[in-house]
C-alpha cells in the first residue's frame, strides 16, 4: 500500500456469534499492529459463587454458563466431581449421556452451520434472509436442528438446560419403547444431515491455514465427546517437525488432571475473558482440532461423505487446517452425531438404576468433554462433606482467543497486502467471518480463571 | 403474506408496516433469546409478520428503531448496561423481558448476597481491570416493564404466546398459578406426597409444564415465584422431606435470586 496513515477500526457489536464481543483493529501504514477481539460480556462470577454449594448443585447451576451448549456445562461438571468423589459412571448410564450430548451436538452445530455460518458464504446477513433464496435448505436445516432438540428434550426434560441430568447418571431413565420415535427421527435426519455436508461443500472457501497447536479429547476408537484424554497436535513446522507433516506420531497427550500445568490462562486487559496458553503456545481447540485427532476414529460411510467434501482422509494423516472449511468438518460431525445416537439408541437396553451414589469425599476433580466449540475443562476441591470450596472453569472460546487473535492480524494483513483500499465495511465483514469461524461462544468465555495463576 | 395492522397506526389510508421487534441482550446464558431461533416451526412465520430489525445472535444488519416489540434478556451488572437500558426503553413501544436474568436477577444476582470486589479478586488475576456492579438488577429495577415473562430458559410455546398477543394487541395468556396445578394437569404424581422427594412446585409459577416431577425430581424454581406464595405452610413441608436451613437458602437463591418473594424467605432463613 502507499499511502500511509493510522486507522482504527472499530465493530462494536459482532453479529451472529453467541454472546457479547467487540473487535478492535490498528492499522499502521498498511500493517496491522493490533487485533482485539474484545470480549464486553459482563463477568457472572460463576466460579465464586459456586463455593459453597453443594456437589449436587453445579451440573445445574454452571449449564446456566451457556444456553447454546448447557450439556456440556453439565457432562463436564459430572466428570469433575463424579472424579473427586471416585466414581466412574460405565455402560448404559455412560451411553445414555453421551445419546444426550449428541443431541447437543446435532442442534448446535446445526444452528451454526445454518443460522449463523452460511449465510457469509451466500451474501445474507441472516438466515432469515437466507429464507427467502435458500428456503428448502433452511427448512431442512431448522427440521436437522429439531431433531438434535428431540433428543435433548427427550433425555433432558428441555433443549435449553435440561433437568434430568444428575450426578451418577439421570433422574429418570427412559424405557426402551420411548426411544423408538427418536429413532425414527433419527433415520429421516440422516439424509438431512447427508445433504448438509453436500451443500456445504459447494460453499466457495477462501485460501486461509492456520497454524496454531490443535487440541482435543481422544479416546482410541471412537469419536470423543463425553471422555476422553487430552491430546495436542502440533502445528507443522514447529518444535523440529518438518514443515508439512501432521502426522498423528506427532501427538502428545497428558491426563486431565494436568490440564491446569500444561493449559495456562492469564487475563488481558481488554476483555473480561481470560487467554489460555497451551504449555506456552498459541492453540485452538473444537471442531477442527477435534477432526484432526479424532478423525480416523469415523466409521467408514461418515468418512467416505467426508473425503468426497474435499476434506482428504485423516487416516492417511490428512488434516484439514482452513477454518473456512470448519463449516464442512461441522456437518460431517453433525452427520457423526446421528449415525451415534441410532447405534446408541440401538444398543440400549435401560439400566437397573437411574444413576449410581455420589457420595462425597474431600478431594479435587477434574473434568473434561467435547462442547460443540471445543474442550470444555471443570475442576472442584469438595470438602467431606460435599461443599464445593474451590472451582475452576476453563472453555472453549477462552482457549481459542489467542488464535482467533493471530487469525485476525493474518487475515487483515493478507487482504492490505493483496492490494486495493479495502474499505472498513469490507475488513468488517472479512474479521467477522475469520471469527465466525469458530463458532465463538462469548457468553461462556467471559468467566474463567484458572487460579494457578494466582497461585504463581 | 399476512400483515397485522400496527394498532398504533390504524389509519386504512396509511399503508400499513410490519412491526418491528427487537433482541437484547444483558448479562445472560444466551439460552432465552435462543429459545427464539428453537421455535423451529414458528420462526419463518414470525418473520414474515415482524421485522426482526435488532437480534445480534441471528442478524449482522441490525437497524436503527424505534421498536415495536423488544424483547430483553439478562440482567443489569454494569454501569454501561444500566444506561443502555434506558436508550433501549426510550426506543421501544413496548418492552417484555425474557427470562430470569431479565426477571429476577438471574443466577448471577448471588453477588447481591456477597461481597463483589472479593468475588472479582476470586475470578480475576487483575480485578482492576473488570468493571461491573455490586449487583445484579432485573430490568425493571431500571425501566418500566410492560410484561415480564419467567423462566430459566423461558417457554417456547409462551414465547410465541407473547409475540402473538403483542402483534393482536391483546394481553398474553400466561397464566400466574402454580407448577402443582400443571402436574395435576398433566397426570403426574405428586413427588413429594408419593416420594417425600422436596420440591418447589407450590411456590413456583408455572409454564414449564411440570417438567421435573415428570423426570422423577423436585422442581428447583426456575420459573420464579408463583403469584401467591405461602412460605409458612410450604418451608415446614421442606424441612418434613429432610432440608435443613442451609439448603432451603440455597434452593431459594439460585435463578431467581433476587425475586422479592424468593429473597425475602431466603434472608429470613438465613438469619435463623
Ligand atoms: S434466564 Fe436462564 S436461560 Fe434465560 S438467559 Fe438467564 S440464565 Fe439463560
Ligand atoms: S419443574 Fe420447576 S425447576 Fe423444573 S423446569 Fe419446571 S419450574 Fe423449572
Amino acid at each position: 500500500m502507499t499511502h500511509r496513515e493510522t486507522k482504527v477500526l472499530r465493530v462494536d457489536s459482532l453479529a451472529r456469534v453467541e454472546g457479547e464481543g467487540a473487535l478492535h483493529l490498528r492499522l499502521d501504514g498498511g500493517r496491522v499492529t493490533e487485533a482485539h477481539l474484545k470480549i464486553y460480556e459482563p463477568p457472572r462470577f460463576f466460579e465464586a459463587f459456586l463455593r459453597g454449594r453443594s456437589h449436587m448443585e453445579p451440573p445445574d447451576i454452571t449449564s446456566r454458563v451457556c444456553g447454546i451448549c448447557p450439556v456440556a456445562y453439565q457432562m463436564s461438571a459430572c466428570r469433575a466431581i463424579e472424579d473427586a468423589c471416585g466414581v466412574t459412571v460405565e455402560g448404559q448410564l455412560a451411553a445414555l449421556r453421551r445419546l444426550l450430548y449428541c443431541g447437543e451436538w446435532i442442534e448446535s452445530q446445526t444452528l451454526h452451520i445454518y443460522l449463523l455460518h452460511a449465510p457469509d458464504f451466500l451474501g445474507h446477513d441472516s438466515v432469515i434472509d437466507l429464507a427467502r433464496t435458500h428456503p428448502a435448505h433452511v427448512e431442512r436445516g431448522l427440521a436437522l436442528k429439531q431433531t438434535g432438540n428431540a433428543v435433548m428434550e427427550l433425555l433432558g426434560g428441555r433443549a435449553i438446560h435440561p433437568v434430568n441430568v444428575r450426578l451418577g447418571g439421570f433422574h429418570r431413565v427412559p424405557a426402551k419403547g420411548e426411544l423408538r420415535p427418536l429413532a425414527e427421527r433419527l433415520r429421516r435426519a440422516r439424509d438431512a444431515a447427508e445433504a448438509t455436508v453436500r451443500w456445504v461443500a459447494g460453499f466457495d472457501f477462501p485460501d486461509a491455514g492456520c497454524d496454531h497447536d490443535f487440541l482435543a479429547l481422544a479416546e482410541p476408537g471412537t469419536y470423543a465427546i463425553g471422555a476422553g484424554t487430552p491430546t495436542a497436535m502440533p502445528a507443522p513446522g514447529s518444535a523440529g517437525l518438518p514443515p508439512d507433516s501432521d502426522r498423528a506420531l506427532s501427538l502428545r497427550t497428558f491426563p486431565v488432571r494436568d490440564f491446569p500445568e500444561h493449559v495456562i490462562e492469564t487475563q488481558v486487559p481488554h476483555s473480561t475473558a481470560l487467554h489460555s496458553r497451551l504449555d506456552g503456545g498459541r492453540h485452538l481447540t473444537g471442531t477442527l482440532a477435534r477432526y484432526a485427532i479424532s478423525g480416523r476414529w469415523l466409521p467408514p460411510d461418515v468418512l467416505r461423505t467426508a473425503r468426497e467434501a474435499g476434506l482428504g482422509d485423516p487416516r492417511e494423516g490428512t488434516v484439514c487446517r482452513n477454518p473456512f472449511r470448519s463449516i464442512i468438518v461441522r456437518a460431517v460431525e453433525v452427520l457423526y452425531a446421528v449415525g451415534e445416537a441410532l447405534r446408541l439408541i440401538d444398543a440400549y437396553e435401560p439400566p437397573p438404576r437411574p444413576y449410581i451414589d455420589v457420595p462425597p469425599r474431600a478431594a479435587t476433580g477434574h473434568g473434561a468433554t467435547e462442547a460443540p466449540r471445543g474442550l470444555l475443562y471443570h475442576r472442584y476441591t469438595l470438602d467431606a462433606g460435599g461443599t464445593v470450596t474451590d472451582a475452576a472453569l476453563v472453555p472453549p472460546t477462552a482457549q481459542n482467543q489467542a488464535a482467533i487473535e493471530h487469525e485476525l492480524r493474518r487475515a487483515v494483513q493478507h487482504r492490505l497486502d493483496s492490494g486495493g483500499h479495502p474499505t472498513d465495511a469490507e475488513l468488517t465483514a472479512l474479521c467477522e467471518r475469520v471469527i465466525r469461524n469458530h463458532d465463538p461462544c462469548i457468553s461462556c468465555s467471559t468467566h474463567f480463571l484458572d487460579l494457578t495463576v494466582e497461585r504463581e | 403474506m399476512t400483515v397485522t395492522p400496527d394498532p398504533a397506526n390504524p389509519d386504512p389510508a396509511v399503508p400499513v408496516r410490519r412491526p418491528e421487534l427487537a433482541v437484547w441482550k444483558f448479562a445472560s446464558c444466551d439460552g432465552c433469546q435462543l429459545t427464539l431461533l428453537d421455535c423451529e416451526d414458528e420462526l419463518l412465520g414470525i418473520a414474515e409478520q415482524v421485522r426482526i430489525t435488532h437480534f445480534l445472535e441471528a442478524s449482522s444488519a441490525p437497524g436503527p428503531g424505534p421498536y415495536d416489540l423488544s424483547l430483553v434478556e439478562g440482567s443489569v451488572t454494569t454501569p454501561q448496561d444500566a444506561e443502555r437500558i434506558r436508550r433501549i426503553r426510550a426506543a421501544s413501544r413496548r418492552l417484555v423481558t425474557i427470562g430470569a436474568c431479565a426477571t429476577a436477577g438471574g443466577v448471577q444476582a448471588l453477588r447481591n448476597y456477597a461481597d463483589v470486589a472479593e468475588f472479582r479478586a476470586a475470578v480475576y488475576a487483575r480485578p482492576d481491570y473488570i468493571e461491573t456492579l455490586a449487583t445484579s438488577t432485573p430490568i425493571s429495577a431500571h425501566v418500566p416493564v410492560d410484561f415480564e415473562l419467567r423462566g430459566c430458559p423461558i417457554d417456547r410455546g409462551q414465547l410465541v404466546e407473547v409475540i402473538t398477543a403483542h402483534l393482536a394487541g391483546r394481553t398474553p395468556d400466561v397464566p400466574a398459578h402454580s407448577v402443582c396445578f400443571e402436574c395435576k394437569r398433566r397426570g403426574t404424581v405428586c413427588v413429594t406426597v408419593a416420594h417425600g422427594t422436596p420440591c418447589l412446585g407450590p411456590v413456583t409459577h408455572a409454564g414449564c409444564g411440570a417438567l421435573c416431577p415428570a423426570y422423577d425430581r423436585g422442581c428447583y424454581g426456575c420459573f420464579g415465584p408463583s403469584d401467591s406464595v405461602n412460605f409458612p405452610s410450604f418451608i415446614p413441608l421442606l424441612r418434613r422431606d429432610g432440608m435443613d436451613t442451609l439448603d432451603v437458602v440455597r434452593v431459594l437463591r439460585t435463578f431467581n435470586t433476587a425475586a422479592p418473594e424468593f429473597d425475602a424467605e431466603s434472608r429470613k432463613e438465613a438469619r435463623q
